[in-house]
C-alpha cells in the first residue's frame, strides 16, 4: 500500500515536472505580454525532435549531453524568432495574435510529421537512466527524478533570476504594468523576447524529457502536454511562478490518483478541479479582483 | 552651498525670459476604442515653471499626456525641444528627459520601493538618490518594504522619486494630489513646489489650490479641445471664467476669515493646513 502510494506521488510529480517545464514559460509570456501562446506545444515537439534527432546519430550519455543542449536551443530558437517575427508585428492585434500562435501550433507538428513520420520515434536511454530506483519498497523509473530534478532546478533558477538580476526586475514590473516600464526608458520588448526564449528553452527541455519519460516521441505530443499546461496556468494564476510550480504538483498528483481509482478518470478530474477553482475563485486569472 | 541656494541659483539663471517652450504639441488627434477623444489639441508648455493642464473629468487631460508619452498612437504632432515625438516608441521619449507620473501613481506594488527606485535609474546618468531622499526621507526609511503597502501619499512620493533618478528636462505628472489627505496633499504639493524650480512640469491638477500656488500658464480643456491658455493666475482670479470652464468656483480666497464656496473647500484646507 506504502510502494503504491509512492509510485503514484512519484510518477504524479514527474508528470507534474512536465507540466511546470511547460506552464512556467506560458504563464511567464502571459504575465508579461497578454499573449496566450498556443504554439508553445510546438516548441515542446520541436525541442524533443531536436533532441532525439541529436541522440540518434551520437550515442551514450556524451549523446545525451548534446540532445540536451539541441533541445534547449531548439526550443529557445524558435521561441524567440516566433516572438520576433509573429508576435511582434501584431501586439495590436491581440486577437489575430492568438490566431497566428495557433496557426504555427498546428503547422509545426504537420511539419514534424511530415519530416520525421507520423509513427512514434524510440528513444534508447543509455543504462543509468534506464533502470529504477527502489525507494520504501516501490520501484521508480530513475528517469522521474531527473523530470523532478530538472522542474526544480528550473524554478530555482528563474526564481533567482527574477530576484537578484536587472531583467528580472524589469520582468517583475512589467508584469505589474508595462506601460510604466516604457515609460521609465526601458524597452519592454528586449524583454518580451528574452521571456520567449526563455520560455522556448524550458519547453524545448520538457520535449526531450517527455521524450525519456515515455520512451518515445511522436509529432503531436507537445500539443498534448500543452492542454495540461493551459490548466495548470490557470490555475496557478497567470505571472506567478510559485502558484505554477504549486498547480503543477496538484494537477500531476491529482491526475495519477484518480486514475489509480479508474482509468480514465485522471484526465476528468483535472477538467472537474479546474471548473471548480474557476467557480469558487472571484479573481481573474492574473489574481486581480475580478 | 545649501541646497536651498543652489535652487535659488537655478532659479536665477532661469529667470523669467522668453526661451523656447520645451514641449509643443499642435493639432493634437487620438482616437480611441473608434471615438475621437481629442480633436486637434495645441498648445506649448514653457521651458521654466509649471503649466496647468485644466478641465472637467473626462475631456481629455490624461489622454493627452499619455499622447506625448507614446502611449497611444497619435495624429498631429509633438515636438520636445526640436524632436519630434511621434513616431518614437515610448522607452526612447522617456530616455530624452520626459519623466511621467500618472494619476494612479503606478508604482510596481510586488517590488520594494528600492527596486521601483533601482528600476528608475537611468541608464547613462548617474543616479540622483540624494536628491530624491532629501525631498522625500520617507522613501530611504522604506527602502525594502513593498510599494504596495505603502500610503498613498508615500506612493506618489515613490513615483515621483522614481522621475527624479535620472536628468529629468520635463515631467508629466497627472493628478499628484488627488485622493491623498491634507498632510500628504500638503507634502506633496511642496515637494512640487521645489522640483519646480529645477525642472519644468506640465501639471494636471484638480485641486485649484495647489494650480493657484505652482502654475504660471493654464491651459484649459474641454471636449478634447484646448477652450482657453493663458496665465494661470488670471484665470483663477476670473469666478465667472473658471465656473464656466472648470464647473467650480475658485475665487481667490483673500483672507482666512473668507468663507470659501463649498467646492473650493478641500482647497481652503490645504492653504490653511499644509503651509
Amino acid at each position: 500500500m506504502v510502494s503504491t502510494l509512492i509510485l503514484l506521488s512519484a510518477t504524479g510529480l514527474g508528470l507534474a515536472a512536465l507540466y511546470f517545464l511547460v506552464a512556467s514559460g506560458l504563464s511567464l509570456i502571459f504575465g508579461l505580454m497578454d499573449v496566450l501562446n498556443f504554439a508553445h506545444g510546438a516548441f515542446v515537439a520541436v525541442g524533443g525532435y531536436a533532441a532525439w534527432t541529436v541522440a540518434d546519430h551520437v550515442a551514450g550519455g556524451f549523446g545525451l549531453g548534446l540532445a540536451l543542449i539541441a533541445a534547449v536551443a531548439g526550443g529557445a530558437a524558435l521561441a524567440a524568432l516566433t516572438e520576433l517575427f509573429i508576435i511582434r508585428p501584431l501586439y495590436a492585434r491581440p486577437l489575430d495574435q492568438v490566431l497566428a500562435t495557433v496557426g504555427l501550433g498546428l503547422a509545426i507538428p504537420a511539419l514534424l510529421q511530415a519530416v520525421w513520420g507520423a509513427d512514434p520515434r524510440t528513444w534508447t536511454l543509455p543504462g543509468w537512466l534506464a533502470g529504477t530506483v527502489n525507494l520504501l519498497g516501490a520501484h521508480i523509473p530513475t528517469v522521474r527524478f531527473v523530470l523532478i530534478a530538472a522542474a526544480l532546478a528550473l524554478l530555482g533558477g528563474l526564481r533567482l533570476l527574477l530576484a537578484r538580476t536587472r531583467a528580472g526586475l524589469v520582468v517583475r514590473a512589467g508584469v505589474e504594468n508595462r506601460e510604466m516600464v516604457a515609460a521609465l526608458g526601458i524597452d519592454v520588448h528586449r524583454a518580451f523576447t528574452g521571456v520567449f526564449a526563455l520560455g522556448g528553452a524550458a519547453a524545448g527541455l520538457a520535449g526531450l524529457l517527455d521524450g525519456l519519460y515515455q520512451g518515445s516521441i511522436s509529432p503531436g505530443d507537445g500539443t498534448s502536454l500543452l492542454i495540461f499546461a493551459f490548466v495548470v496556468v490557470v490555475l496557478g494564476r497567470m505571472g506567478s511562478l510559485t502558484g505554477t510550480a504549486v498547480a503543477s504538483a496538484a494537477v500531476g498528483l491529482v491526475q495519477q490518483f484518480a486514475n489509480y481509482l479508474s482509468p480514465n478518470l485522471g484526465d476528468e478530474s483535472v477538467v472537474i478541479l479546474l471548473a471548480a477553482v474557476l467557480l469558487l475563485r472571484r479573481r481573474d486569472l492574473k489574481g486581480r479582483p475580478a | 552651498m545649501t541646497y536651498q541656494s543652489s535652487v535659488d541659483q537655478v532659479v536665477a539663471d532661469r529667470a523669467p525670459t522668453a526661451t523656447e517652450p520645451i514641449l509643443r504639441v499642435s493639432g493634437l488627434t487620438v482616437t480611441l476604442g473608434g471615438s475621437a477623444i481629442l480633436h486637434g489639441v495645441t498648445f506649448d508648455v514653457a521651458a521654466t515653471g509649471v503649466t496647468a493642464l485644466l478641465g472637467r473629468n473626462g475631456v481629455g487631460k490624461t489622454t493627452t499626456v499619455k499622447s506625448v508619452l507614446g502611449l497611444h498612437p497619435i495624429g498631429g504632432v509633438v515636438s520636445f525641444a526640436g524632436t519630434d515625438l511621434s513616431t518614437l516608441p515610448t522607452h526612447r521619449i522617456a530616455r530624452l528627459g520626459i519623466g511621467y507620473v500618472p494619476e494612479d501613481r503606478a508604482v510596481f506594488a510586488g517590488l520594494t520601493v528600492e527596486e521601483n527606485l533601482r528600476l528608475a535609474e537611468p541608464a547613462r546618468a548617474a543616479p540622483r538618490y540624494d536628491f530624491v531622499y532629501e525631498l522625500f526621507p520617507v522613501l530611504r526609511e522604506r527602502a525594502r518594504q513593498p510599494a504596495g503597502t505603502l500610503s498613498g501619499g508615500e506612493q506618489q512620493m515613490l513615483a515621483l522619486g522614481r522621475v527624479l533618478l535620472g536628468p529629468a528636462r520635463l515631467l508629466l505628472i497627472d493628478e499628484p494630489t488627488k485622493g491623498l489627505s491634507p498632510k500628504y496633499a500638503g507634502q506633496v504639493a511642496l515637494a512640487l513646489g521645489r522640483i519646480a524650480q529645477q525642472v519644468p512640469i506640465l501639471l494636471v491638477e484638480q485641486n485649484l489650490a495647489v494650480v493657484r500656488r505652482m502654475a504660471r500658464d493654464a491651459v484649459v480643456l474641454d471636449m478634447g479641445r484646448v477652450v482657453h491658455t493663458g496665465d494661470a493666475r488670471d484665470l483663477l482670479a476670473d469666478p465667472s471664467l473658471t465656473n464656466r470652464l472648470l464647473g467650480v468656483s475658485a475665487a481667490p480666497v483673500h483672507s482666512t476669515t473668507a468663507k470659501p464656496a463649498p467646492a473650493a473647500a478641500p482647497a481652503a484646507d490645504l492653504e490653511a493646513g499644509a503651509w
